[in-house]
């Protein structure tokens, strides 16, 4: 029980690390939205979420309705129902309701990627270990961006920026690598999500839109091509 | 007002997150949706990661060139902040290298 844990806070170390610096630049967005430090704060603590937390100050700074607030987080992070569900099935079978409403609250991008990306089922203890330091992370960070505003120099922030990019590319490079359908699988995800980007008659769709129809066609395509049999689970 | 928007933005985000974990407790033994949920976090973290890394730093070049040292070092099986540290510092050396030239 207690070795679950210590090992999911070990693992959660490099994600608190890259959350310090994302969150920083939510701190700043907070004061420039004409919020307080604290509800700053609160804001992280309780939606542990970044396109998200963008959006949502955008739509408070612009004085927007609870209508508008609502389907901009509903759409941005509809890609949560997405994770959640392949959570859902590499959940240990012992974990119970309760303990999956607890699990739910901090399924982040990268909390979720490093738990599917963990040799193991996934217990209670592993996943509140790896939870725990990452929400620290984020909701200080952004106390901290709020309050000491932009003393990192310009060049130190720039290069913080790609440290969640650069663990994305951890997680996916070395099994696209070894796997040729995964690898088909991320280059059709990056290939819609360039045309979306660039091709102007998509100007219309937002981030979180692309990410979910993005995650979607080439999951779909991948599924379909190459149906992946029990046993390459563990990889 | 704004703690309201706050709660209905956590609570939103929540409800997305914590509805398939709580109501998928059984293991799902259909092919197709077993292999696209074995797909999603490759797809979804490289539709994130691909093409906005390239406009998350100053200039294009240097998010190349944190691009190009965590691919390397990703296929040399390092640990993920060794990775992300790479990244960082590849961005960071390219910038300061532009700035001297």
């Amino acid at each position: 029980m207690k070795n679950n844990f210590t090992e999911g806070l070990k693992d959660g170390i490099p994600i608190a690390i890259g959350y310090l610096s994302v969150s920083f630049s939510i701190g700043i967005m907070v004061l420039s939205s004409g919020l307080s430090v604290f509800q700053g704060a609160f804001m992280s603590l309780t939606n542990v979420t970044s396109a998200g937390q963008f959006a949502g100050l955008a739509v408070i700074a612009s004085g927007g309705t609870i209508l508008e607030l609502i389907l901009t987080q509903l759409i941005i992070n509809l890609r949560y129902a997405l994770m959640s569900l392949s959570l859902s099935q590499k959940l240990s079978e012992k974990i119970t309701l309760w303990q999956r409403m607890v699990i739910a609250f901090a399924n982040t991008d990268e909390i979720f990627a490093v738990a599917m990306n963990h040799n193991k089922s996934l217990t209670f203890s592993y996943m509140l270990g790896l939870q725990s330091l990452p929400i620290i992370g984020w909701t200080s960070g952004t106390v901290l961006g709020a309050v000491a505003g932009q003393v990192l120099p310009d060049a130190v922030s720039s290069a913080l920026n790609v440290a969640l990019y650069g663990m994305f590319i951890a997680i996916v490079v070395p099994v696209a690598v070894k796997l040729r359908p995964v690898l088909i699988v991320a280059m059709l995800a990056a290939l819609f999500s360039c045309m979306i980007y660039y091709i102007p008659m998509f100007s219309g769709i937002s981030t979180g839109t692309s990410i979910i129809i993005c995650t979607i066609l080439a999951s779909a395509i991948g599924a379909v091509v190459f149906p992946v049999s029990h046993e390459k689970d563990g990889d | 007002m704004v703690y309201l928007y706050i709660i209905i933005m956590a609570l939103v985000t929540y409800l997305i997150r914590a509805i398939p974990l709580t109501v998928f407790r059984r293991k799902i033994t259909n092919p197709f949706v077993c292999s696209f949920l074995y797909y999603v976090p490759y797809a979804c973290l490289t539709a994130m990661t691909v093409p906005a890394v390239f406009y998350a730093t100053k200039s294009f070049a240097s998010a190349l060139a944190g691009v190009a040292v965590a691919v390397v070092l990703a296929c040399c099986r390092r640990s993920l902040v060794t990775v992300a540290a790479g990244a960082c510092i590849a961005v960071f050396a390219a910038e300061q290298l532009f700035v001297i030239i």
